[in-house]
């Protein structure tokens, strides 16, 4: 009963739940800046960034070096973290709603395995668009896990002209088992790639540079704008499909949106991380039992902490056998399978109850 | 309000529906009824818009239900589903304030002051308001019912569906739900559409129903008219019994549990379950008996499987002679709620009783008379009204299954042979000096084994009111005359 109220006062301070997110956003960032290899002075990292981000007339001189590292490296870096945690997270909040499932999330779909292909086929067959060059992979990421979802959601709409939510679970996991034998026979049939492709499989952040950063932001701003915009829908249609038309919601324009949306944020983060499970399906999780399931605070709240989550989940992945790097996706599984084991085991003891 | 015309369809290739028409008026309380799988959530489902129609009109306002956005269609429809499962907990406030969605306006939907009011209004009037910070899932279905009416009604609807709405719920909250609703009906003027499996709380609280029977409509109009004993019995295939609330003017359907072969063997009710002595002639039939009496306890209409007529001195005076009588009985081993039990300042030994035969049925006549009190009717308000023990006590067993209005038949057929009996033997009025009709507290009972021969009628020339006046008049004669003796020696 006491953890009851706790709970109930956490979910009641919504400025509170805020605070708390942003302050452990800007706390990661500061930190995954700082450490490394050469750790930077936290004083030398505030100079640094007021001269160079927000062009403050400061007088000191901070060190070159030091100014590479951040500018070049680190921040780069802890940027493409957090926006690739960010994606995966809010895209899986608003999957997990839309289908009604705590364990949904953006893999169930079928949409990664279909970014991985894209990628997967583009190291393999060696393709290189002239004007896209170097952004040939992240593109064709992106462009294969919209054609998934829309592969999926084709076949669900042949198969079931009301497009149930658990007709689309289905076909999508259908979908992702193709697309991962696809991935097997590259792997099977390569020969000297082998490394690049598994590596970039496990997912990393490391040496993407700003370019990276480029590609995967408008993708992030449109896509969560859009989810944004239906956190009442979202709500709604916890309640099942009928109950949501019923409280005016248009359903089928609704959920075509906010899979599309949410198959953009997966594409672009797969694309120019490879494949980082379990934030899309922890962190959500997290959020909803610490302050409730209202998707209009959700949203927002597992896109801040997801960023945190995934930029401290690459300094760990770094520093654990430093000088050399773990694959993020390691990192997050190692954490994120036995938190989402406990947490389904307090879950099964609560109904026990 | 509502108005549907020549509607059609149903799931994929199996239609349900076949060409309903009907329409419902503002503030209307309509019931749908029929039984599973006659169609009715498959049209509520299409009058809410969430399921598509083959062919035919849905028109509400005036305008048609595919010219409506889910949103606009929101503002006038709100649908109280059967059940509600949920993914997430949600606090009842954020499940209420769902209901305001179809209200809300721009793109990251806004919350105004009056979806404030609303809520807060909807949750008083379903009586959540108390809890809005509980968790759905921590509700008992009760509660969680009227966190979903709360949410339908925050969508200020003009026409609300229920689909069986009082499933899971206990007594009072059926009751509490179905009044909020007819009060809505009226104050608000509401139009409430429910589909019900209950025929008798659509019955109590519907201005109208319809009744579907194979996807099409079988009857609609009042209750009292679609509530036909035959008809229910026709389109639920099953046994049925009408009655009347006792309370109000509404109609009451009663289901009859098939009977096992042996509750069917017929039971003849005779002299060998007569017992008489001093104090009591008592009567202990095999089976309860449908009755209907005049009694001290047991009286109106009831079933009982014991009668006594017990002999109380010519001096007993009693306050409360029910509750001295209840007293009695029970000290003498008789539950008084399954006893009909009457009283007599006759001497016992003066009984008289008669079994005689019908085609087809039997009747077994008991009588106990004294006219010492006699009383002619006509002249009756020469006398004063102080309550003395009845002293014509009238029993008549009908070996048959009796009609309702053969109940009343039969005591209007038996107080005539008892008034022809009285004049035979010249009994006077002592206090008018009149030809007396009865004394001042006779009593009757009747009461059947509702076995066997079905009889309707019993008016005095048909053969149960032959048998009947035949029977009584022979009995009280002779009885009267017994007690005369009795009195003698």
């Amino acid at each position: 009963m006491v953890k009851q109220s706790i709970r109930k006062s956490l979910t009641n301070n919504k400025p509170l739940a805020y605070i708390i997110a942003v302050s452990f956003l800007l706390f990661s960032m500061m930190v995954g800046i700082s450490i490394g290899s050469v750790s930077v002075p936290f004083f030398t990292l505030f100079q640094i960034l007021g001269k160079e981000v927000f062009h403050l007339p400061i007088a000191a001189q901070p060190d070159m070096m030091f100014t590479n590292i951040v500018m070049n490296i680190r921040l780069p870096r802890v940027l493409l973290a957090g926006l690739v945690g960010a994606s995966l997270a809010i895209a899986g909040a608003a999957f997990q709603g839309l289908l009604r499932n705590p364990l949904a999330d953006p893999y169930t779909l079928g949409v990664s395995s279909g970014a991985s292909v894209g990628a997967v086929a583009t190291i393999f067959l060696g393709i290189s668009i002239p004007v896209l060059g170097n952004f040939t992979l992240p593109i064709l990421s992106v462009v294969f896990s919209i054609v998934t979802i829309f592969c999926v959601l084709f076949f669900t709409k042949k198969m079931d002209r009301s497009m149930k939510v658990e007709t689309i679970i289905l076909t999508g996991i259908i979908f992702s088992s193709f697309l991962s034998a696809f991935i097997s026979l590259m792997i099977a049939l390569t020969g000297e790639e082998l490394r690049q492709i598994i590596g970039w499989l496990m997912g990393s952040v490391s040496m993407r540079g700003w370019s990276y950063i480029v590609i995967i932001l408008p993708f992030f701003v449109i896509g969560s704008l859009v989810l944004m915009m239906n956190t009442q829908e979202l709500n709604a249609m916890t309640f099942g499909e009928n109950r949501a038309k019923h409280l005016g919601v248009n359903v089928q324009r609704r959920k075509l949106t906010i899979l599309i949306a949410g198959s953009v944020l997966t594409g672009a983060a797969v694309a120019v991380s490879g494949t980082i499970g379990f934030v899309g399906l922890v962190i959500p999780h997290i959020i909803r039992q610490i302050w409730g399931p209202d998707h209009k605070h959700l949203l927002p709240l597992s896109l801040l902490i997801g960023s945190g989550f995934l930029i401290l989940a690459d300094l760990v992945a770094r520093m654990v056998i430093s000088p050399s790097e773990l694959p993020i996706g390691v990192i997050t599984s190692l954490i994120g399978a036995p938190a989402f084991a406990l947490i389904l085991l307090k879950r099964r003891r609560r109904g026990e109850r | 309000m509502l108005e549907v015309t020549g509607l059609s369809g149903g799931y994929y290739n199996h239609p349900v529906l076949d060409s309903v028409s009907f329409t419902v008026n503002k503030g209307e309380l309509f019931g749908i009824l029929g039984p599973n799988g006659s169609g009715k959530t498959t049209l509520l489902s299409m009058l809410s818009g969430v399921l598509a129609y083959k062919a035919g009109t849905i028109k509400i306002k005036g305008t048609s239900l595919k010219e409506y956005s889910a949103k606009q269609l929101a503002q006038v429809i709100a649908v109280l589903p059967q059940h509600s499962s949920l993914a997430f907990s949600y606090t009842v406030k954020e499940t209420v304030s769902l209901g305001r969605y179809a209200h809300q306006k721009g793109l990251f939907h806004s919350w105004s002051d009056e979806d404030e009011a609303v809520v807060q209004k909807v949750m008083e009037q379903t009586g959540v308001a108390g809890f809005s910070d509980y968790q759905f899932e921590q509700l008992s279905g009760g509660e969680r019912q009227r966190v979903l009416l709360a949410q339908a009604l925050a969508q200020e609807p003009e026409i609300l569906f229920l689909d069986e709405p009082t499933n899971h719920l206990d007594l009072a909250y059926q009751k509490g739900l179905l009044d909020l609703m007819k009060k809505m009906a009226m104050e608000y003027e509401l139009t409430v559409i429910a589909i019900f499996h209950d025929l008798n709380l659509a019955g109590l609280y519907c201005d109208r129903l319809m009744l579907l029977e194979k996807g099409q409509v079988r009857v609609n109009d009042i209750p009292n008219e679609v509530l036909k004993q035959e008809r229910i019995q026709q389109v639920y295939r099953t046994e049925i019994e009408k009655h009347p609330h006792p309370a109000i003017p509404r109609p009451q359907m009663f289901i009859v549990p098939n009977q096992h072969d042996s509750e069917k063997d017929s039971v003849v009710i005779n002299e060998q379950f007569l017992t008489v002595s001093d104090e009591m002639v008592q009567l202990h039939a095999p089976i309860p008996l449908r009755t209907m009496s005049s009694g001290v306890t047991g009286s109106g209409t009831g079933w009982h499987q014991k009668f006594v007529n017990r002999h109380v001195s010519h001096t007993y005076s009693c306050e409360n002679h029910v509750e001295e009588m209840t007293d009695y009985l029970r000290s003498h081993g008789f539950e008084p709620s399954e006893t009909v039990g009457m009283m007599t300042a006759v001497f016992l030994e003066a009984v008289s009783y008669r079994f005689l035969h019908g085609e087809n049925f039997s009747i077994f006549i008991v009588v106990t008379a004294g006219v010492g009190n006699a009383v002619d009717a006509s002249l009756a308000d020469q006398h004063s009204d102080a309550p003395r023990p009845g002293t014509i006590n009238t029993w008549i067993f009908i070996n048959g299954h009796v009609a309702e209005e053969a109940f009343i038949h039969s005591i209007v057929t038996a107080t005539e042979a008892k008034v022809k009996a009285l004049h035979e033997l010249g009994v006077k009025d002592p206090v008018t000096n009149t030809w007396a009709t009865g004394t001042s507290t006779d009593s009757i009972l009747i009461a059947a084994t509702q076995r066997g021969e079905g009889l309707h009628y019993a008016g005095t020339i048909t053969p149960l009111g032959k048998l009947i006046s035949r029977g009584v008049y022979d009995c009280t004669v002779e009885a009267i005359e017994k007690n005369e003796r009795v009195k003698r020696t």
